[in-house]
């Protein structure tokens, strides 16, 4: 099967001309011989991008800090003044970087730095870690749980939706110039939106996908309605079908103290980590038709679509080759 | 009274949930546990010097051990919930403590990044949950729909439903385990129930 993916991508006349160039630097690795099993097998997308391996403030001078990232297994020590050191266990190189309180590495060749976010450079708002959770779902699964409207009502019920609200109004999806996607005028009445809500309002949410395992949303403060508290999602890539999930907040101050703010994100992940740990297939399926989507499913069919047109293999199953040449 | 409370800790949860099972108000204080650290610092040290959530406040009375407040609150609210004269009530509340240290801790370890050995713990646990299910099975044939044999729900029920509850958390599961998953359902639906992320309400729709 695999074989046969490989003839049609190199058939010329394929309009999928990202698609041919991927699947050549795949084959390109898989036919170097030379390079470890497991790099031979990870896809260069993840491999050489940025991803969050642990939090500045949960790491302990007194005992490093171990955790896999695709496949590779990580010590992430710091020191009594501080400095950071993530290694990996089998002595391979890697890059490192530290932002948003996150500790950053790449196990490739970065060709691009860890994604900037503009809203963390405004003076009111503090950036506010949430705490690491781990979730033995696909990375990509945990992004598309992040998009989806329809859940709100039934899996965060008296939270951030409620019966009978849990109609999705239609939204606008489109794609993003640098790459990913923006789903905008999403609407959702919760009772709770976030700890500082004092009554159920409706409030509106603007989503994007900027890389393939980081999303972000910007949805109405309780208190400054008429600007957007900002919530990014990275998914550590921990194996194909298991992730960490690191949840990071930039809201505007209304009162929330971090400690409250981070339970109550916590408690919205923990909700929806029973769901995305039950969904089957593990791995997300990419053809069209693998699923069947509703209107209110719009953003999570145009992220499988760009992933893809991106030809991302990680954490997903690939549409076969017609398919993609029909999308 | 005052409960100072992790959300995510089982133990913090069957305080809550047997608070409100018995009807008793609690006043929540969270503890950022996770990630911020709190409860080592020297504010809650000086509440509980050992360390641990939850801590529960009644005026001058301060405890410390959970299933103690579960004790407490069953004798002020309702003793039916505390047959403190089966000794069957000592085994099953030791069985929640084995099962925090096996099922609880493999959950900590894998999903909050706690150190320790989890395939070890989960091991454990998974002798625990077989030796329960085998004994809720048999129960269940003699008319038996609670852990202990009284008619009424007990403490030891909220005491290892809240690890049972969350099991696959620490990678295990009740798929084949069909007699704790109807014992599970029957304290999801018994009145005055709250749920707990990780925890299904009885109906999706039924708020906190």
């Amino acid at each position: 099967m695999a074989r046969f993916a490989r003839t049609i991508a190199h058939t010329p006349g394929c309009p999928k001309k990202r698609n041919r160039a991927a699947a050549k630097t795949r084959w390109t690795l898989r036919r170097g011989g030379l390079a470890t099993a497991a790099m031979t097998a990870i896809d260069p997308i993840v491999w050489n991008d940025w991803h969050p391996v642990a939090a500045r403030c949960t790491l302990d001078p007194a005992r490093a800090h171990t955790t896999v990232l695709l496949n590779q297994p990580l010590t992430i020590a710091i020191d009594g003044a501080g400095t950071i050191t993530a290694r990996r266990d089998d002595g391979g190189a890697l890059h490192q970087d530290e932002r948003y309180g996150l500790v950053w590495v790449c196990l490739g060749t970065p060709d691009r730095p860890v994604l900037v976010i503009a809203e963390a450079d405004e003076p009111d708002r503090p950036a506010v870690v949430v705490g690491a959770v781990a979730v033995r779902a696909a990375g990509p699964r945990v992004i598309e749980n992040f998009l989806d409207l329809g859940h709100l009502g039934y899996v965060h019920a008296g939270y951030l939706g409620d019966d009978p609200h849990t109609r999705v109004l239609p939204y606008s999806v489109a794609a993003l110039p640098q790459g990913g996607i923006i789903a905008t005028g999403c609407r959702m009445y919760q009772p709770q939106a976030s700890p500082a809500a004092t009554e159920g309002f409706d409030v509106e949410y603007v989503y994007k996908v900027e890389r393939a395992l980081i999303t972000c949303l910007y949805k109405s403060n309780p208190l400054h309605r008429d600007r957007f508290d900002v919530i990014y999602l990275f998914v550590q890539p921990v194996t194909e079908t298991t992730s960490v999930a690191h949840p990071l907040l930039l809201c505007l101050p209304d009162g929330t103290t971090p400690q409250g703010l981070r339970a109550f994100q916590q408690t919205i992940f923990l909700q929806d980590k029973p769901i995305l740990e039950n969904q089957r297939p593990a791995r997300l399926p990419l053809a069209d038709g693998a699923d069947t989507p509703i209107a209110a499913d719009k953003s999570s069919v145009a992220y499988r679509r760009w992933l893809s047109a991106i030809g991302l293999t990680w954490g997903v199953i690939p549409a076969p080759a017609k398919a993609a040449r029909a999308a | 009274m005052i409960l100072y409370d992790a959300h995510h800790l089982p133990e913090c949860y069957a305080v809550r949930l047997f608070a409100a099972l018995v009807g008793a108000p609690l006043t929540l204080v969270p503890v950022d546990v996770y990630p911020g650290h709190e409860h080592r610092s020297d504010d809650f040290l000086a509440r509980n010097p050992l360390g641990t959530l939850p801590v529960l406040v009644d005026g001058d009375t301060v405890w410390t051990d959970w299933q103690e407040m579960l004790a407490a609150l069953a004798l002020r609210h309702d003793a039916a919930w505390f047959p403190a004269h089966d000794p069957a009530l000592i085994g099953w509340l030791g069985m929640a403590r084995d099962l925090a240290a096996s099922l609880g801790l493999a959950r900590l370890i894998d999903t909050f990044g706690a150190p320790g050995d989890a395939a070890a713990a989960r091991a454990h646990a998974d002798v625990l949950l077989d030796e329960i299910e085998r004994r809720r099975w048999f129960g269940e044939r003699a008319g038996k729909v609670w852990v202990m044999p009284q008619a009424h729900p007990t403490i030891a029920d909220v005491a290892v439903f809240v690890f049972i509850a969350l099991c696959e958390d620490a990678g295990l599961s009740l798929r084949d385990r069909p007699a704790l998953r109807r014992w599970i359902d029957r304290v999801r639906f018994a009145p005055g129930f709250i749920a707990m992320s990780g925890v299904f309400p009885p109906m999706a729709n039924v708020t906190r």
